[in-house]
């Protein structure tokens, strides 16, 4: 049966996946490029020109790998999808401007050879590239991945030099440790780090700039707002009712703390939303979202350090199973189908 | 003669590599080979027990029973171990000590019980000292390779002497175990990716092995 082309395009239906003809992985990374365009931006202003150093280091070594790789497996060159591109930039705005500029190299080695293109490439892979090589790093160079909880800001190629004794504290240290008597963030500053005047990595400050990427993309459809909404309003959620040791419960300035520093608001929006590493369907993707806030209270709770990384690698793991089990039900099936079937087969088998 | 003996190093080392190819031994493996002189020591220890209790498993293969054989190789096996723990223990007393637990443990490391089982058992003592010494060599390669690795680039030394000097900032994923199971990992995909262009297993070889585990598969999964 053919379908004319004038007819109600509601009428039409296809099978998944339901992209658009013109869609292609390389217009879908475009638009991601473009919505985290701005956080470089501010990158740049509020850390100096050190930040875009880094991020061009970054992504210039995750296309260099990819290239590499292709070529030397002699497969089909895959960098003009741009989803190294992407990975890049994400693996940048992970990390802290002081960070030494070889070590990016590292990072997008770790990101796109071992994580990515060694599981078969842009849509095999298991976890997202960019959070693996930031945890990678991470686990390797601790110290240098540590934020400076001073401000300061850098030229294109100046080196940093650790000033002696830095005391202070980055907003996330404020609703992770508590002091010794409870002091709840007062507006100003739950303004500037919604605006982005904090310190932290290059891409995470600015939440209002990062809420403007996900509209974008919301927009844009290429995303759909379950998993950053579930995501966040899941730790929300948490830290309002039940907040750490030391915190007083039903403290809205303690809930936007943990809501507006750190990493959450990134890897919610750009991270999580990874389209290899999240389930398919709708349900799913609400249980993955609620899956990552909780680990990420979690591992903020009682590890004392940022969690939205890991919450979001460690859910990438559960995706097949996630899937699997938020299958629907093809149409005309019966609901019980699976478990008769599957008791059928065990009778035959005991037969 | 020269020919087969050839031939069985360049299954052990290659085509059969314990480590790489049939997986075997991963456990200490992943744990001892922080440095490439703790895999050294690690390697030639196998080898040596893996020599004997060959040796010594085909020369009583007519007397051991079947029902009993596993028993029986264990104790063969862990005879030697002790004579290898012991003579380390009083020549190198402190690679004995960076081995630890898994010097003894190597008792029970598959690989030596694997080749008992699979080639000692069934074969002259003279080609089952060759296989002994083929499968050791291949062990040994493949943990220098791990370890080398690791040490240079997890702490920047090689045998403990310093590669990149002092400036060099250690990747210490490395060094760590997350690290072994990534290096380990990439190794054995490299090892696929060069056994899949080997010429010793010509196109047809390779189509028939695969149809006859596609074969397999089906008819496992199938209720």
């Amino acid at each position: 049966m053919t379908v004319e082309p004038k007819q109600n395009k509601l009428l039409c239906v296809s099978s998944s996946p339901h992209l658009r003809a013109h869609d292609s992985t390389r217009t879908v990374m475009l638009d991601v490029l473009i919505a985290l365009c701005p956080l470089l931006l501010w990158g740049c202003y509020i850390f100096g020109m050190r930040a875009l150093t880094l991020t061009v280091i970054s992504v210039a070594s995750c296309l260099l790998f990819e290239l590499l790789f292709n070529l030397i497996t002699k497969k089909e060159i895959t960098i003009g999808d741009l989803s190294a591109a992407v990975t890049g930039v994400l693996l940048a705005y992970n990390l802290p401007h002081t960070l030494p500029l070889w070590m990016p190299v590292v990072g997008a080695f770790f990101s796109i050879v071992v994580v990515k293109m060694l599981f078969g490439g842009l849509g095999k892979n298991v976890v997202n590239p960019a959070l693996a090589g930031r945890a990678c790093m991470l686990l390797s160079f601790t110290s240098a991945m540590s934020v400076s909880p001073v401000l300061t800001r850098l030229g294109l190629f100046e080196s940093y030099l650790p000033a002696d004794a830095v005391s202070g504290s980055t907003p996330l240290s404020l609703v992770l440790n508590p002091g010794e008597t409870v002091v709840s963030l007062s507006n100003e500053q739950l303004f500037d780090m919604f605006l982005g005047n904090e310190c932290g990595t290059i891409g995470e400050v600015s939440a209002l700039l990062i809420l403007f990427g996900f509209l974008y993309l919301l927009m844009r459809r290429v995303i759909s707002w379950h998993i950053p909404l579930t995501f966040l309003g899941t730790v929300a959620l948490i830290t309002y009712l039940l907040p750490a040791k030391g915190f007083e419960r039903f403290d809205y300035t303690y809930t936007l703390g943990h809501l507006l520093s750190g990493g959450l608001m990134l890897a919610a929006v750009f991270m999580a939303t990874d389209y290899v590493t999240c389930p398919i369907t709708t349900k799913g993707r609400i249980i993955f979202g609620i899956g990552c806030g909780v680990l990420t209270v979690l591992v903020r709770y009682f590890a004392k350090q940022e969690g939205a990384s890991y919450a979001v690698l460690a859910m990438n793991l559960l995706v097949y199973y996630i899937d699997k089990i938020t299958a629907p039900r093809p149409f005309g099936s019966s609901p019980s189908s699976k478990v008769k079937k599957k008791k059928k087969n065990g009778q035959e088998e005991k037969l | 003669m020269f020919k087969t003996i050839l031939k069985q190093f360049k299954e052990g080392v290659f085509d059969k590599n314990p480590l790489l190819v049939q997986i075997l031994g991963v456990c200490a493996s992943l744990a001892i080979t922080t440095s490439v002189s703790n895999a050294l020591y690690m390697g030639l220890a196998v080898t040596a027990v893996l020599v004997c209790s060959n040796l010594f498993v085909s020369l009583l293969r007519k007397f051991i029973p079947q029902q009993v054989r596993i028993a029986a190789y264990i104790v063969i096996i862990s005879g030697f171990v002790t004579i290898v723990e012991m003579l380390m223990k009083a020549y190198l007393p402190s690679a004995a000590e960076k081995l630890g637990i898994f010097l003894p443990l190597i008792v029970v490391n598959c690989i030596i019980l694997g080749r008992a089982e699979a080639y000692a058992s069934q074969n002259a003592p003279f080609p089952s000292i060759i296989d002994g010494l083929a499968m050791g060599a291949g062990f040994t390669i493949a943990l220098l390779l791990l370890g080398a690795i690791r040490e240079l680039f997890g702490a920047g030394t090689l045998f403990g002497i310093s590669i990149f000097g002092q400036s060099y900032t250690p990747i210490g994923i490395l060094s760590s175990p997350p690290g072994a199971f990534i290096v380990l990992g990439c190794l054995i995909a490299l090892m696929q990716y060069l056994k899949k262009d080997c010429p010793s297993m010509n196109s047809t070889q390779r189509r028939k092995s695969q149809s006859r585990m596609s074969k397999q598969g089906r008819i496992r999964h199938d209720p």
